[in-house]
């Protein structure tokens, strides 16, 4: 009988073993999930950092046509524009395009703005040397704040890609958010 | 299996029968009294549960909005679905696996018995939980058993808290379950019954605790996270903090997938105990079914994102998933083709467990067949989040685990109560079911097929007819298992014909070798088997 029972503590440890690695696998799904998007590009968030002046040569041969869409997930009606609908680009070429927020409200909010790059594997190569999405803005009451983006196409961008979709997606920011949660 | 065991010594175990009154359902610790009450429950749960389909099915009997609003109707759906998954279900196969498990394989009891009564016993809080958040201000959970975010954080309501912490009662609690079993079965089978000797229901209930103590825990961070991304600031499906809503999805069927497979190995190792019964034949092909189910659970790991083809997964992928999930349909084929080699050439007699086992094989494989056509990524596109999906999945689990739990009824419950229920009325209740069934979940096919989305209180004008029919199948398939709980409450009240130990002549394994009733104590001494 006291074989017995010490047999069975010892598989319940095990099997209670078991149950607390997935419950830590659940999470540790979290930061696989990040480090498997970026690596393959799905999702569209990948895009690159880079200094600004870490450009490679202009490749002439190719025009990249780069459209630019954009949501208000704000639910407080602003108006969020980019100044050009597209631009056609060289991959290597440095280009800026600036977008417009307005906020209507008298008080100042804070947003961010989340990019997402179609199709995904594009955001591989698409290289940002300054982008109002790196930060959280704030945005003055009753006026349209102007912000940059600046960027270029890594000319190693795969030959059957000839259009790719740049959105961003403006979130308010009501109270901070406490923890980016294992995130870059 | 033969099996050498005098019958008459286990009538005079009697030492210690059941403690007297409402204090032995508390404290009890015997895995019949715990079988018993887990059943109960399921059975009370799957009535509550029913209860809700009825106002879904009342309110679609038109199109337009009548009976109930909007966010009510949703409440209804996602409650309906995680009281038949977590309550029903779940806890009626896991009365199974207390009642026969320790006399299938000649054990007294099971190996925790205290964990046994406590994993019972957070049940009914946490369902009393669930039900008490339809009444906060604001409502219960509306936002489908599958709870997607940002629907259960951002867009909620404040009972989200509780069904998260009902979530995780259930969670414990089936976690506990499953430990109990895989423990039970490892260290406390009798000499003599090795691993292929043991009886299917028990491999797959084996099988199957390996995949709750698997997956459930990873629901249990789902919810975590959803709780504290409502509540605490954390973004780990907020686009806006660097999270992801699609992340949810990937958590959610990676446990979800696994989860639908919980709910039907069982059912297959009740189907591979009663068919070969009624068959007067050994089941065909023992070693193969093993593996079929030991190949299946494998495989539900990888097939999780075949209910997220929509959400624009790279080609690549879509196309692994859809692999896997076809492979799937080899061994569950293998299982269909083994019962109906079974059933041929056989002695074949039709008493009600066997009228049940061969609806269940026959619709369950219906279900099946939908489900392939759901893999099938490029058409899934278009059934995606309509009825027909309802209808694939009602056929699994309706037709298939729940049609499989009332055949098992029907066959272990003279050995329960030691009476022959009522024959007369179980033909009636099987008829009754097996129509009406139909006729609430195959009109869901066609107006699945065409465009009619599920989850939503309203329709258009040209869906009316179907949903009229489907609804009055409803009623009726619900009316009709009032037959059942009349049928279970006269048998518990020993109103019938006393039955032998072998209940039937066909029936092999170690359960018929005690006494019926069963006596509260079986097994003590461990039996031979040879
Ligand atoms: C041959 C076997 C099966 C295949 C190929 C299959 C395939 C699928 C697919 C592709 C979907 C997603 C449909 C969609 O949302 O567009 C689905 C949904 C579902 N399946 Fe299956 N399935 C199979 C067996 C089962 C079994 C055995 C069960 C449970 C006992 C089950 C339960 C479900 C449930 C509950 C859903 C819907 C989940 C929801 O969205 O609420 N399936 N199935
Ligand atoms: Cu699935």
């Amino acid at each position: 009988m006291a074989n017995q029972s010490n047999a069975n503590t010892r598989l319940v440890n095990r099997l209670l073993l078991v149950v607390v690695a997935m419950f830590g696998f659940g999470f540790a799904l979290v930061p696989l999930y990040d480090v498997f998007c970026d690596l393959t590009g799905l999702n569209g968030r990948s895009v690159q950092r880079v200094d600004a002046l870490a450009q490679s040569l202009v490749d002439d041969s190719r025009v990249i046509k780069i459209e630019f869409v954009t949501f208000d997930k704000t639910g407080k009606q602003m108006t969020f524009r980019p100044q050009a609908q597209y631009l056609q680009v060289h991959p290597g070429e440095m280009k800026e395009v600036t977008f417009t927020i307005n906020n209507p409200l008298s008080h100042l909010q804070i947003v961010q703005a989340i990019p997402s790059v179609s199709p995904g594997q594009a955001s591989l190569y698409l290289n940002k040397a300054e982008c109002f999405c790196f930060n959280q803005q704030s945005l003055e009451p009753e006026r349209v704040s102007e912000f940059k983006l600046k960027f270029f196409i890594d000319k190693d961008l795969p030959k059957n890609i000839e259009v790719l979709t740049l959105a961003y997606t403006l979130y308010p920011i009501e109270q901070p958010v406490v923890a980016q949660v294992l995130r870059r | 299996m033969n099996t050498l065991t005098e019958t008459a010594s286990h009538d005079t175990e009697h030492h210690h029968g059941p403690a007297k009154g409402i204090k032995r359902w508390i404290f009890t610790t015997n895995h019949k009294d715990i079988g018993t009450l887990y059943l109960w429950f399921a059975f009370i749960m799957f009535l509550v549960g029913g209860a809700m389909a009825m106002v879904i099915r009342a309110e679609l009997f038109q199109p337009g909005l009548q009976i109930v609003e909007p966010h009510f109707f949703n409440q209804m759906t996602t409650v309906h679905g995680l009281i038949m998954v977590f309550g029903a279900v779940m806890p009626a196969f896991t009365g199974m696996a207390n009642w026969m498990i320790p006399m299938m394989i000649g054990a007294p009891d099971m190996a925790l018995p205290r964990m046994n009564n406590l994993s019972f016993w957070i049940l009914p809080f946490a369902f009393l939980i669930l039900l008490a958040s339809l009444f906060v201000e604001g409502g219960g959970p509306a936002f489908g058993w599958t709870f997607y975010a940002p629907l259960s954080t951002t867009y909620s309501g404040d009972s989200t808290a509780l069904f998260v912490f009902a979530v995780h009662i259930m969670g414990i609690s089936s976690i506990m379950g499953a430990i109990n079993v895989i423990v039970t079965i490892w260290n406390m089978r009798a000499p003599g019954m090795t691993w292929m000797k043991m009886p299917l229901f028990v491999w797959t209930w084996f099988i199957t605790a390996y995949l709750l103590i698997a997956v459930m825990p990873v629901l249990a961070g789902a919810v975590t996270m959803v709780l504290t991304d409502k509540y605490f600031g954390t973004s780990f499906f907020n686009a806006a903090g660097g999270g992801d809503p699609v992340m949810f999805q990937h958590i959610f069927w990676f446990f979800g997938h696994p989860e639908v497979y919980i709910m039907i190995l069982p059912a297959f190792g009740i189907i591979s105990t009663i068919v070969p019964t009624f068959s007067r034949k050994p089941l065909f092909g023992y070693p193969s079914m093993v593996y079929a189910t030991a190949s299946i659970a494998f495989l539900s790991f990888i097939v999780w994102a075949h209910h997220m083809f929509t959400t624009g997964m790279p080609v690549f992928a879509e196309l692994f998933f859809m692999y896997c999930t076809m492979l799937i349909s080899v061994p569950t084929g293998v299982k269909v083709f083994n019962w109906v080699a079974t059933m041929w050439r056989g002695a074949l007699s039709f008493e009600v467990p066997m009228l049940f086992s061969i609806a269940f094989i026959v619709l369950f494989t219906l279900g099946g067949f939908s489900g392939l056509m759901l893999a099938i990524t490029p058409v899934d596109f278009q059934y995606h989040d309509t009825y027909f999906v309802v209808a694939h999945f009602h056929y699994v689990l309706v037709t298939g685990a729940i049609f499989s739990l009332i055949a098992a009824t029907y066959y272990w419950l003279p050995k329960w109560t030691g009476v022959m229920y009522d024959i007369g009325l179980a033909k009636l209740h099987f008829w009754c079911s097996l129509i009406s069934v139909n006729v609430l979940f195959f009109p869901m096919h066609f107006v699945g097929l065409a465009g009619m989305p599920r989850r939503i209180p309203d329709y258009s004008i040209q869906f009316a007819n179907w949903n009229q029919l489907i609804s009055l199948g409803g009623f009726a398939f619900g009316l009709s298992q009032l037959i059942f709980l009349a049928l279970v409450i006269k048998a518990c009240r020993k109103q019938g014909e006393p039955v032998p130990a072998k209940v039937w002549d066909g029936a092999h394994g170690l359960e018929w070798e005690v006494a019926s009733p069963a006596p509260y104590h079986t097994f003590t001494t461990p039996p031979e088997i040879k």
